[in-house]
């Protein structure tokens, strides 16, 4: 992972920080805050920019803005044959590359490691039956299918990127629109696959089960939610949570090289599940919002 | 919990929002500046094929007959005299060094020194020779890009909102808490690694996303920019600095207090 070198010093302030049970008090009741570096809480997310359709030779793409972290998504539909042990279903075919931009480490080869951490752990919170519809995708079974291949392109790296990275492609997954195919059998039985001429006629994948990821690193004694990197650099180990909409986890993973006793493995998982549901909704309204905007919506894109 | 999401706006060009009547003259590597011989070459220019040529870029500033190109965003170019906050990466592994300095510096650790000589590659050699050089304890660091720190006498700040900052000329800001008394036999190399109190850490978490507002509107950084921006964040709670509506809006009311100060 992209990291920062801080001293001694600095890593104490960051966990004293974090640790602070300070109260503050408001006209309408006092309540207790932890104080980041930058003034949030342990639980607060940075700002996030989301926008849709920014690729225009992909079925689907999103840009996701997370603090310094910087993540666009394309998703490109094709016709492939379904795999042996599931030949009723298409497939999600993950990709990710760690761009020399984001950080001078990714130079190379550098990056390649990062990016197959990232591309399995894709793979296994996708691994389950309800997070996309797979039947959906197949257009003749044993013969044809879609196969959605989801390229991930880390443009900058500010800290968090797992949960930036689920974000992005649970909105590329939205905006993607797949053409409606028919298949003709002729009379000598041979099948042949027709588009629709009209380019608007197409199905849209149901996002609703598509889990995000939260990662909580571990700093002290607590646990925070979207760390930056000098915040990364100060935690011995991170607890990945994959959850739902519905707040049903559908996988774990510790990453770093410090442990996790029991009681905070629970207590993260807690967090992370609430957290999620919040993030799921935030999420929601906001691609909900982009296509009721329709064609009036300014394209930002790259050069805003 | 806090979780905000939005939609990607567009920036606005800045001198439409400060209705600022002449507009500044950008150029870019290669441009012409001028073709009239009579000026005197500044940074930034170069003379090729009888006129001016702008070897960065950025925006020309004429003074009488001394044209240059002042740089938008480059890389720090060290002066004598400056002062510098900067992180050791790397040092030199022999006997002596071994035994004496390991004890007071290790990789990692963030130090403020004077730029003593510059060499001709660029390289700069620095000195900690003041009782206020020297390693740094706890607190914040924040990077800019050099160009927007403006160049003063001192570079040392004691704010009066309750925390201290060093204005590196190199672009790196580091803001920490003020030291009740000035410790003059530690001399400076051991960090204090007492907990910070929570009052000093709002002023400084406060101050640091003032900071990263002033940088994100492209405003020079110096000890009353950053006050007047502090000030007039105080009605905010810190974390909402960040948020791009409220950005706008505190540096906007800096800025205009920066010109009543100077009008």
């Amino acid at each position: 992972m992209a990291s920062v070198a801080l001293s001694e010093a600095e890593k104490v302030y960051i966990v004293h920080g974090v640790q602070t049970r300070g109260v503050r008090s408001l006209r309408l009741g006092t309540f207790k805050e932890d104080l980041r570096v930058d003034g949030r809480g342990c639980e607060d997310y940075r700002c996030v920019d989301v926008e849709t359709d920014v690729v225009s030779n992909t079925s689907g793409s999103a840009r996701v803005k997370l603090g310094h972290t910087d993540i666009l998504v394309g998703v490109k539909a094709e016709m492939g044959t379904p795999k042996l042990e599931k030949p009723n279903e298409g497939y999600l075919e993950f990709f990710v590359d760690c761009s020399a931009n984001a950080t001078p480490e990714f130079e190379g080869r550098g990056g390649d490691d990062l990016g197959t951490e990232i591309a399995n752990t894709l793979y296994r919170i996708f691994n389950n039956k309800s997070s996309v519809d797979l039947k959906s995708l197949c257009i003749s079974p044993r013969e044809h299918c879609w196969i959605l291949y989801v390229d991930v392109l880390l443009l900058e790296c500010g800290g968090n990127l797992f949960d930036a990275i689920s974000i992005a492609v649970k909105a590329a997954l939205f905006n993607t629109r797949i053409p409606r195919v028919r298949v003709l059998e002729d009379e000598e039985g041979s099948k042949d696959i027709e588009l629709s001429d009209d380019p608007y006629d197409c199905i849209r994948l149901s996002v609703e089960n598509v889990p995000c990821i939260v990662t909580l690193c571990k700093i002290g004694y607590r646990h925070v939610v979207d760390a930056t990197l000098q915040e990364e650099a100060c935690s011995l180990a991170s607890l990945l949570v994959s959850v739902t909409s519905k707040g049903v986890v559908t996988c774990m993973r510790k990453v770093g090289k410090g442990s996790l006793d029991p009681e905070s493995i629970f207590e993260m998982m807690e967090t992370g599940k609430r957290v999620g549901k919040v993030l799921h909704t935030s999420l929601q309204n906001i691609l909900h919002k982009e296509e009721s905007l329709g064609t009036k919506r300014q394209k930002v894109g790259f050069l805003g | 919990m806090a979780m905000e999401m939005r939609l990607p706006v567009a920036r606005k060009p800045l001198s439409e929002s400060l209705g600022r009547e002449s507009k500044k003259h950008l150029v870019v590597p290669g441009d012409t500046i001028t073709t009239d011989t009579g000026f005197m070459r500044g940074h930034g220019t170069y003379m090729g094929e009888e006129k001016l040529i702008a070897s960065v870029a950025g925006s020309v500033e004429r003074v009488n007959k001394l044209i240059c190109v002042k740089a938008l965003k480059t890389r720090y170019n060290g002066e004598v005299g400056d002062i510098v906050v900067g992180r050791i990466t790397e040092r030199r592994r022999s006997a002596e060094d071994e035994l004496a300095m390991r004890g007071f510096l290790q990789e990692g650790d963030l130090i403020s020194a004077e730029v003593q000589a510059v060499f001709s590659d660029g390289a700069v050699s620095l000195h900690t020779r003041s009782l206020k050089y020297g390693k740094l304890g706890q607190g914040v660091l924040v990077q800019v890009s050099p160009s927007l720190v403006k160049r003063q006498k001192t570079h040392f700040h004691d704010l009066p909102c309750g925390a201290s900052v060093i204005l590196g000329n190199n672009g790196f800001i580091w803001i920490y808490p003020t030291p009740e008394h000035k410790e003059e036999d530690a001399g400076g190399f051991i960090a204090n690694l007492e907990p910070v109190s929570l009052a000093d850490r709002e002023v400084i978490s406060r101050l640091r996303n003032c900071i990263v507002s002033l940088v994100t509107q492209r405003m020079m950084l110096y000890d009353t920019s950053i006050l007047y921006c502090y000030e007039a964040s105080l009605p905010h709670p810190i974390k909402d600095i960040l948020k791009p509506e409220i950005m706008e809006e505190i540096v906007l009311e800096t800025r205009q207090r920066l010109l009543e100060q100077e009008g």
